[in-house]
C-alpha cells in the first residue's frame, strides 16, 4: 500500500541535506494544515497567532504543560507501536479503541482490589500484563477469521471495537461498579499506588515503558527474522506463502501483539493518570493515531515527532480553545486538515517521483509502481 | 408483552433503523464499486447538520432533506478526489474526513446555535389508508413521514439498478475486477465516482433523517457511530439491498429495545443489549465463514496500466 518513493540517490547528497529535506518533507503538510486552520480562525474573528502561541506555550514551553504533554505521550506512543506492528504485516487493525477500552475496563476494575491484595509493585506489573493480555485477546476473532478464512480484518476489527466499547461500559456499570458514591465508575486506586513518578517531576513511569516498547518494536522490525517475515507478509502475502512462511501463525501473532501494545497503552493511562475508569469514557485516540502512523510510513523515527506534536496540540490546544472561546472540537478539525495535507503531499511526492523515473528510463511503462496485492 | 411495548419497539426500531438503512444502502453501492467508505460517519454527520440548518432556515422539511443530500454529496466529493482520482489510502482519507467533519460541525454549531437551541417541528406523517388502522402495529409502521416510504422504495431502486442495469453491472465490475471493466472500455474512475457520490447522497439523507425526523435538533457528534454500524450492515448484506433492510431493522430493534423495556418497567443494561447484534454478527461470521464476503478490489485504488 505504500509507494516506493526513494528516488534520491543517497550517495550524491551530504547527510545533513537529506536530514533537512526529510524534516521539511514531513513538516510541510503540518505547516499547511496550521495555515489553513489559521485562515479559518481569522474567518471566525479569532487571532490565529495568539491561538497557536497559546497552544505552544501551554503545551510545550511551560514546565507543567510540557509534563502534561509527556504524560499524554505515553499511551499515544504505545498505541502507535501497536499500529506499527499490525500495519507492517499488512493488517489494518482499525479496532484500536475497542482493544484500548476493554483493557482499560479490566485494569480499572481489578486495580483497586489488586493493589490491596498484594505488594503494590507486583500488582502494577500484573495489571500491566492484564492490559497487555486483554488487548491482545480482543484481536483473536478478527485475526483468526483473517488467517483461516481470509475475511477482511477492517470490518471484523471494527465490529469487535463496538462490541468492546459496549462491553467495557457494561463491565464498569455492572460487576466493576464502585461501592463508593453515585458516579458510574470503577473503584479508585489510591493515589500512592499509581505508577511511580520519574525523579524530580510528576511524569509517571509510563513514558519509559512506551519508549522501551517502541525501541523493541523498531529492533524487531529491522533486526529480527520475525520482523522480516512480517514485512514480507505485509508486502506480498502470496510471496510469503511461497517462501514457506507460516502465514496463519504470523497473522495471528502480529495482530495479537498489536492489540496487546494497545492494551498496555490503556493500562499505562489508567495506572499512571486516572486510577479508575469512568463509564462512557472513550478518549478515541485510535482513529487519529491510525492515520498518523500510516502517513509517517510506519517509521518509528518519524512517528515519535508526529505523535509528540499531536500531544502538544491536544494539551496546549485545549487551553488555547478555551481562551479563544472555541469548542475543544476545533482541534479535531485542525488534525483533520493536517491529515488531508499529509495525504496531498504524499500524492505530490509519488507523482513527481514517478515522473522522474519515467524521464530517466525513457520508457512509457510505470514499472516501479507497486503491485496491487489481492488476497484471495 | 403489552401492546405499548410492541408499539414502542417498532417505533424505536424505525427511528433508529431508517438512518442506518439509508447509510448502509449507500455504503453497499460504494463497496460494490470497490470503495470502502470509512468516512461514512462524516457524511452522515454533515448531512444531519446540513439538513437541520436548511430545514430550520426554510421551515420546510423537504428543503431540509435536499440540504442533507447535498451536504452528504459534498463530503463524498473529498473521497472522490482523494481516493478515486489520487488513489490515496481509503481508510486514512476516511479518518481525515471523519475528524474534520466532527470538528467542523461542532464549531459551526457552536458559532450558530451556541446561545439559542432551535428545535424543528415534527415532520407531518402520511397514514396509509386501511393499513394504518391495524391495531398496535398499524400506527407505528404505516403512519410515517414521506421520506420513510421513499427510503423503502429506494431499497428496490438500488436493488434494481445494481442487478438489472448496465450501470449496476459496471459498478459491481469496478469492485470485483476493475481491470476487466477497463479492458471493456469503461472508465473505472467515472463509475467509482458515480458510486461514491451516490453513497454521499444516501448517507447525507440518513443523517438528515436523524436530524430532521428522529431528533428535530442538531447536536455535535449526534450520529454517534451509526456510520460505522452502517458499514457493518452493508458488509453483511453482501450487496443485496433487501438484506440491508433486514440488517438495519435488526440493529434498530437492538438499539431501541432497552428503552422500550424500561418503558414497561423492566430494567436491563443498554450496553448489553447494544452488544447483541454485534455478537450475533460475529457468531454468524465464525460459524458460516467460508469465503470472502466482500468485493475483491475493495479498498484498492485503481490506476490504469498498473499491474
Amino acid at each position: 500500500m505504500h509507494e516506493a518513493v526513494s528516488v534520491d540517490t543517497p550517495t550524491q547528497q551530504p547527510i545533513w541535506r537529506r536530514w533537512v529535506k526529510g524534516f521539511w518533507r514531513h513538516a510541510a503538510p503540518v505547516a499547511y494544515g496550521l495555515v489553513a486552520g489559521g485562515v479559518l480562525l481569522l474567518i471566525l474573528g479569532k487571532n490565529p497567532i495568539s491561538f497557536y502561541w497559546t497552544t505552544i506555550e501551554s503545551g510545550l514551553f511551560t514546565w507543567g504543560g510540557l509534563m502534561q504533554t509527556i504524560i499524554r505521550l505515553a499511551p499515544l506512543l504505545l498505541m502507535s507501536a501497536g499500529f506499527i506492528v499490525a500495519f507492517q504485516a499488512g493488517l489494518w487493525n482499525i479496532g484500536g479503541d475497542g482493544q484500548f477500552l476493554m483493557a482499560a475496563a479490566l485494569v480499572g476494575g481489578l486495580g483497586a482490589w489488586m493493589v490491596g491484595a498484594m505488594p503494590y509493585w507486583l500488582a502494577l506489573v500484573l495489571l500491566c500484563l492484564i492490559g497487555f493480555a486483554v488487548g491482545g485477546a480482543w484481536t483473536v476473532v478478527p485475526s483468526v477469521l483473517k488467517a483461516y478464512y481470509g475475511m477482511n480484518e477492517i470490518i471484523t476489527s471494527l465490529m469487535m471495537a463496538y462490541l468492546g466499547i459496549n462491553l467495557a461500559n457494561y463491565l464498569i456499570k455492572g460487576p466493576f461498579l464502585t461501592d463508593v458514591g453515585f458516579v458510574p465508575q470503577t473503584n479508585v486506586i489510591p493515589f500512592e499506588f499509581l505508577l511511580p513518578y520519574l525523579p524530580g517531576s510528576s511524569i509517571h513511569f509510563g513514558i519509559v515503558i512506551a519508549l522501551v516498547a517502541l525501541a523493541l518494536v523498531h529492533y524487531m522490525q529491522t533486526r529480527t527474522g520475525y520482523g522480516l517475515r512480517l514485512r514480507i507478509l505485509g508486502a506480498n502475502p502470496r510471496a510469503a506463502r511461497h517462501a514457506g512462511i507460516s502465514v496463519k501463525r504470523d497473522i495471528i501473532t502480529a495482530f495479537g501483539l498489536s492489540g496487546a501494545l494497545i492494551g498496555l497503552a490503556a493500562a499505562v493511562e489508567v495506572l499512571g493518570v486516572w486510577g479508575y475508569v469512568r463509564a462512557d469514557w472513550n478518549p478515541a485516540f485510535g482513529m487519529t493515531l491510525f492515520a498518523i502512523v500510516f502517513l509517517a510510513g510506519l517509521n518509528v523515527m518519524v512517528v515519535i515527532p508526529f505523535v509528540f506534536f499531536f500531544a502538544v496540540i491536544q494539551i496546549g490546544g485545549h487551553e488555547a480553545a478555551r481562551e479563544a472561546g472555541l469548542p475543544n472540537d476545533f482541534l479535531l478539525l485542525l488534525v483533520g486538515l493536517i491529515l488531508f495535507f499529509m495525504v496531498l503531499t504524499e500524492w505530490a511526492r509519488v507523482k513527481s517521483a514517478l515522473a522522474k523515473k519515467l524521464k530517466r528510463s525513457g520508457a512509457g511503462v510505470a514499472a516501479g509502481a507497486d503491485e496491487a496485492v489481492v488476497d484471495e | 408483552m403489552s401492546s405499548d411495548f410492541v408499539a414502542a419497539v417498532i417505533t424505536g426500531a424505525i427511528l433508529a433503523g431508517m438512518p442506518l438503512l439509508f447509510a448502509a444502502l449507500g455504503e453497499t453501492v460504494s463497496e460494490q464499486a470497490g470503495v470502502l467508505n470509512i468516512g461514512l460517519e462524516g457524511m452522515m454527520l454533515f448531512g444531519a447538520y446540513g439538513g437541520f440548518v436548511v430545514a430550520n432556515w426554510s421551515g420546510s422539511s423537504w428543503l431540509g432533506f435536499v440540504g442533507a443530500l447535498v451536504a452528504g454529496m459534498a463530503v463524498s466529493l473529498l473521497m472522490v478526489v482523494f481516493c478515486v482520482y489520487m488513489g490515496r489510502d481509503q481508510i486514512v482519507v476516511g479518518i481525515a474526513i471523519l475528524l474534520s467533519i466532527e470538528g467542523l460541525t461542532s464549531l459551526l454549531h457552536n458559532v450558530q446555535y451556541g446561545q439559542s437551541y432551535p428545535r424543528l417541528d415534527a415532520v407531518p406523517t402520511i397514514p396509509i389508508p386501511g393499513l394504518s388502522k391495524i391495531p398496535v402495529i398499524g400506527p407505528s409502521i404505516f403512519d410515517q413521514p414521506l421520506i420513510f416510504y421513499i427510503g423503502i422504495a429506494l431499497i428496490f431502486v438500488v436493488g434494481w439498478v445494481l442487478n438489472k442495469t448496465n450501470l449496476g453491472l459496471n459498478i459491481r465490475a469496478a469492485g470485483w475486477k476493475p481491470v476487466a471493466l477497463d479492458n471493456a472500455g469503461v472508465d473505472v474512475l467515472r463509475i467509482r465516482t458515480i458510486a461514491v457520490l451516490t453513497t454521499g447522497a444516501l448517507a447525507g439523507l440518513g443523517g438528515g433523517y436523524m436530524g430532521i425526523v428522529t431528533a428535530g435538533i442538531f447536536v455535535p457528534f449526534m450520529t454517534g457511530g451509526m456510520g460505522f454500524i452502517a458499514i457493518v450492515v452493508a458488509m453483511l448484506a453482501r450487496g443485496r439491498p433487501v438484506w440491508v433492510l433486514i440488517g438495519s431493522l435488526l440493529f434498530g430493534i437492538a438499539l431501541s429495545i432497552a428503552t422500550a423495556l424500561q418503558l414497561v418497567g423492566v430494567q436491563v443494561s443498554t450496553d448489553l443489549i447494544n452488544m447483541l447484534p454485534f455478537v450475533v454478527v460475529i457468531l454468524a461470521l465464525a460459524l458460516f465463514a467460508r469465503q470472502s464476503y466482500l468485493p475483491a478490489a475493495l479498498a484498492l485504488p485503481f490506476e490504469r496500466g498498473k499491474r
